[in-house]
């Protein structure tokens, strides 16, 4: 069976990894390329790699750190944080890249998602969309949840499908940081209304939390920063948990 | 050891060139024709579509070179369909080495497309497996599949029990990607380092 996915997300800041809390009061975690090789010694089945200052401070290409990852990893990654162009991200795939996300660019210029997906295939093409929910409706947000938006997220996410993408990264800002569980209403109905893998991202604090994603919330793969990087939770053990609960982990 | 990894300027060759050197292999990427003779070992890499691909292969003459080749050869995901005779992907004559047809994934229960993430392979045959890897997960992203035939050496079920993996004389292939499975992977391809 199709195994549920459990994904490490790094974030980075001047090539260190950090991890806010509401996208705040950044804290450090470690050298990426280490942590990642560290993760995958440990269980993860993919990692995504996310340069959340990339937007702010428009650096164009994570290619040097792509290339270093590719070296060391022998799990498919996701690199994002920036990327503008199909020009980014043919950097990126020379480099080794798995798969790029991509976020406020493609709310900017929808175009890019079929743009990418025609170039590189759409297996290649994660849209991550930021999310809150603003008087009973969930609304996309830019630039790690500083510029506020009128796309809803519903409709946003089956433009991004139907444009090419091959993934959504859905992290619900009311959810991320909190560790009271993921954003389940949302990803189920996104899971059930899209026909590409959705991975849950935002709220991760405990296993029963997986183990409710991946169930009510429907999520083909879960997503987590901080419990795991400081080894609030183990990824052989949240696994074995899962397993133990009927989901089908690759152990 | 000389192995040829062949450069189509469209796959992920990246990877498989990183994961070589990781095995302390001396792999070179080459579109070259001689190059890719004269190479040990030869392998056919791949992410994109089908069409495209074809048409890059014929234009680089790599379709007369390929089904000639006498030493092992290994194709990865699209590598491995290209093998093939026949892709519904944009209706695409392929290499014909391997005589099955690679058709579209029909979800009939809600499964997605692409089939992307681990999953197990199993009733494994052939020298790039070994017991020990029966029921291991490997990683796999593709829309379209390898039905099962005389020449499968590996299953995985999604949607159906399709071909992970075909031999056909010196020509293996997988549909996953050994070069992304974790050690799995890397011992899959050490057999195949090994043949």
């Amino acid at each position: 069976m199709l195994a549920k996915r459990i994904i490490p997300c790094l974030d980075i800041k001047d090539g260190r990894t950090v991890k806010g809390v509401n996208f705040v009061n950044l804290r450090d975690a470690g050298d990426p390329v280490e942590l990642g090789k560290l993760y995958s010694e440990k269980g993860a089945d993919e990692l995504v790699f996310l340069d959340i200052t990339a937007t702010h401070e428009k650096r164009k290409t994570l290619a040097s750190l792509a290339k270093n990852i590719a070296k060391n990893l022998n799990i498919p990654f996701t690199i994002g944080g920036g990327i503008r162009s199909v020009e980014d991200v043919d950097v990126l795939l020379q480099s080794g890249a798995d798969k790029i996300s991509i976020n406020s660019a493609a709310v900017r210029n929808p175009d890019l998602i079929g743009d990418l997906a025609k170039a590189f295939g759409s297996q290649f093409v994660v849209v991550a969309v930021d999310a809150k929910l603003i008087d009973g409706e969930w609304m996309v947000f830019l630039s790690g949840g500083r510029v506020k938006t009128e796309v809803r997220l519903f409709d946003w996410v089956k433009e991004c499908q139907e444009r090419g993408a091959g993934e959504i990264l859905f992290t619900s800002m009311d959810h991320d940081g909190t560790k009271a569980g993921f954003a389940n209403d949302p990803l189920a109905k996104i899971s059930t209304e899209l026909s590409i893998p959705i991975i849950a991202s935002g709220g991760a604090g405990t296993m029963e939390h997986f183990y409710e994603t991946f169930t009510e919330g429907k999520a083909d793969a879960g997503l987590a920063a901080s419990i795991f990087h400081f080894r609030e939770m183990e990824i052989m053990d949240l696994k074995k948990y899962l397993s133990e609960k009927g989901v089908s982990v690759r152990r | 050891m000389n192995v040829a990894i062949i450069d189509y300027n469209a796959g992920n060759v990246q990877s498989v060139l990183f994961t070589m050197e990781r095995l302390g292999i001396q792999a070179t990427l080459t579109a070259d024709h001689e190059q890719i003779q004269q190479a040990d070992k030869v392998i056919f890499p791949g992410v994109g579509e089908a069409n495209t691909t074809m048409n890059f292969i014929k234009e680089r003459g790599l379709d007369k070179v390929i089904p000639a080749l006498k030493q092992p050869v290994l194709g990865i995901c699209l590598g491995m369909q290209l093998l093939c005779e026949y892709s519904e992907e944009n209706d695409t004559d392929c290499l014909g080495i391997i005589p099955q047809k690679v058709l579209r994934f029909q979800p009939a229960n809600g499964e997605k497309v692409p089939h992307m993430g681990w999953n197990q392979v199993y009733h494994l045959q052939g020298a790039l497996f070994d017991e020990s890897l029966e029921k291991k997960y490997t990683y796999f992203v593709h829309s379209y599949y390898v039905e099962k035939g005389d020449f499968t050496t590996a299953l995985c079920d999604y949607v159906l029990p399709f071909s992970a993996a075909l031999q056909k004389d010196n020509f293996y292939a997988t549909q996953f990607h050994p070069e992304k499975s974790g050690c799995i992977g890397e011992a899959i391809l050490k057999n195949f380092l090994k043949l």
